[in-house]
């Protein structure tokens, strides 16, 4: 009788691999450099500053008004919320009063941003579980929010569009009829994104029990936006420190207190619908009114320091001012989402496969460019 | 059971998909959704704020807008904007006035951001809807963006 003979060759042992900084499931220049054990994860040790171009000491340099266009450049998903943050940190200094009109175009804007935002991570996430097709209807139905940004705003991605003191230009005679077609539209989508891949049994059991975050962990590493709501952990800006014209509407804090990746993927679906019932709420009485306030041409603010907070679709972004009183800020820090996100990877993913470490990144819906500015 | 029962729920749900998918591969719409360009070039019409380039509108007398007053080139972040400019003579009332000799922009260092149109008393520059701008040489996205021999429009005050 033959008898089974071990082959010694295949020891267990610990080894090194590279993620990144090229690799698809990334979204950008990050690389991960991870130790596994066969497919177990041991360690995820993030290298950032692959696409670092010193935004902030750029910003030491700039005028107010030129500060803005850079932070377009930070999170590109959220471009239109990150200008709002340093608009209104430049206008809270200033006390300038700014009209209903430009609240309410504002948080319109902001509100399409975070859904064309949540529409790209939707198709990318399941892409990135391995199925192509989200990709396609992510991406269609974001396009028609691209063409209402391109039709008032003039540019698609890096848009530009407020000013301290107001908007650059009104909003264009369509944008009201266009985004009413695009809420009528969306409404009909995110059933269909459901049935697709949220009650997909194979997606199910990818993400549900993968990357489980704890409240008190989510509060300790410093986790906002989705990420953190998905933990239990109540940390809506929007809801906790209203601006714009946030404070008129009602909506609901998206909350799950699961913590995994399926939960932080409801949490994101749920925000769509909140983010529609909000511009649903504006977008029929837009008040009539100026739609920019004269600023000196050339902005000095006040001696001090000066702090704003807004929710981007990826959690809190701060902007952080010290002013002299002269036209450039001295220093100016921006408390970025992503990268108070990224440190909680290693925490969520020791323990689970190099397929559910993609699964995981996915949901953390990580932008590159925001984490090393 | 708990094993029949999962591949029924994994072929339902697969089938749940799939009627979306399938719902759109019978009812496609006539032609495609996504973009067709270069095919379009010919009809393709950019929406009117549309920014591809700064331009400076010259009219039937080869007249622009364009006083010198620097306030573009100080706008700009990037240092994209570049006027060179001397003193020429009022014809009016004869005293000496700033004038451009040359507007030059830099396409290779614009942003887009803006703020040059912004800034812009004389609404002498705006954008253009080009944005085919790509070429062999970048020395070829430096423009001067006033034509030869143009003067500004009279009557026009910064």
């Amino acid at each position: 009788m033959e008898t089974t003979v071990v082959n010694n060759n295949f020891k267990s042992e610990e080894y090194f691999i590279n993620m990144g900084p090229q690799h698809p499931a990334t979204h950008g220049v990050l690389r991960l450099l991870l130790t596994i054990d066969g497919e177990i994860i041991k360690k995820v040790d993030p290298d950032l500053g692959y696409i670092h171009r010193s935004i902030e000491k750029m910003c030491e340099r700039d005028s107010y008004q030129q500060i803005v266009h850079l932070t377009d450049r930070m999170d590109y998903l959220s471009a239109n919320i990150n200008n709002e943050a340093v608009c209104l940190a430049v206008e809270n200094a200033l006390q300038l009063e700014v009209t209903d009109r430009i609240k309410v175009i504002r948080t319109i804007i902001g509100e399409l941003t975070r859904i064309a935002s949540h529409c790209l991570w939707w198709g990318v996430m399941g892409m990135d579980v391995g199925a192509l097709t989200t990709y396609f209807y992510g991406f269609r139905d974001r396009e028609m929010i691209n063409d209402i940004f391109e039709e008032t705003c003039g540019a698609r991605l890096t848009m530009n569009y407020n000013v301290p003191g107001g908007l650059m230009f009104d909003i264009h005679p369509n944008f009201v009829k266009r985004v009413k077609d695009f809420v009528a539209h969306f409404k009909t989508k995110i059933p269909e994104y459901d049935r697709l891949l949220s009650n997909n049994v194979i997606f199910q059991k990818r993400t549900m029990g993968v990357g489980v975050l704890s409240k008190e962990d989510a509060i300790s590493f410093g986790v906002s936006g989705p990420v953190g709501r998905a933990s239990g952990y109540s940390c809506d800006v929007r809801k906790h420190h209203p601006y714009s014209a946030l404070d008129q509407v009602t909506f609901k804090e998206a909350l799950r207190t699961e913590g995994d990746t399926y939960a932080r993927y409801q949490v994101r679906i749920q925000e769509m619908w909140e983010s529609l019932s909000i511009i649903e709420q504006l977008i029929d009485n837009i008040p009539e009114g100026d739609f920019r306030v004269q600023t000196n041409a050339v902005i000095k603010l006040p001696k001090g320091e000066y702090y704003q907070k807004v929710e981007t679709a990826r959690g809190e972004l701060g902007v952080y001012i010290i002013s002299t009183g002269t036209k450039n800020p001295y220093r100016l820090k921006f408390r970025s989402p992503g990268f108070s996100n990224l440190s909680v990877l290693n925490h969520i993913a020791v323990g689970s496969k190099i397929a559910d470490l993609v699964a995981i990144m996915a949901t953390l819906d990580l932008v590159i460019p925001d984490i090393d500015r | 059971m708990s094993y029949l029962s999962n591949i029924y729920n994994g072929i339902k749900t697969l089938l749940t998909g799939m009627s979306v998918t399938g719902k759109y591969f019978l009812n496609a719409r006539k032609g495609a959704i996504t973009q067709q360009y270069p095919d379009n070039r010919a009809t393709l019409k950019m929406f009117d704020r549309f920014r591809g380039e700064v331009i400076m509108p010259h009219d039937e007398n080869n007249e622009h807008a364009c006083t010198g007053c620097q306030k573009c080139e100080l706008a700009c972040p990037n240092g994209t904007i570049e006027i060179i400019w001397d003193r020429g003579i009022d014809e009016v009332t004869g005293k000496k006035k700033k004038k451009i000799d040359k507007f030059v922009y830099h396409l290779s260092m614009c942003t887009m951001c803006g703020l040059c149109i912004d800034a812009c008393p004389t609404d002498a520059i705006k954008w253009g809807q080009n944005f085919e701008n790509s070429v062999y040489d970048r020395t070829a996205l430096t423009r001067v963006l006033n034509k030869p021999g143009s003067k500004v429009r009279a009557g026009i005050e910064d």
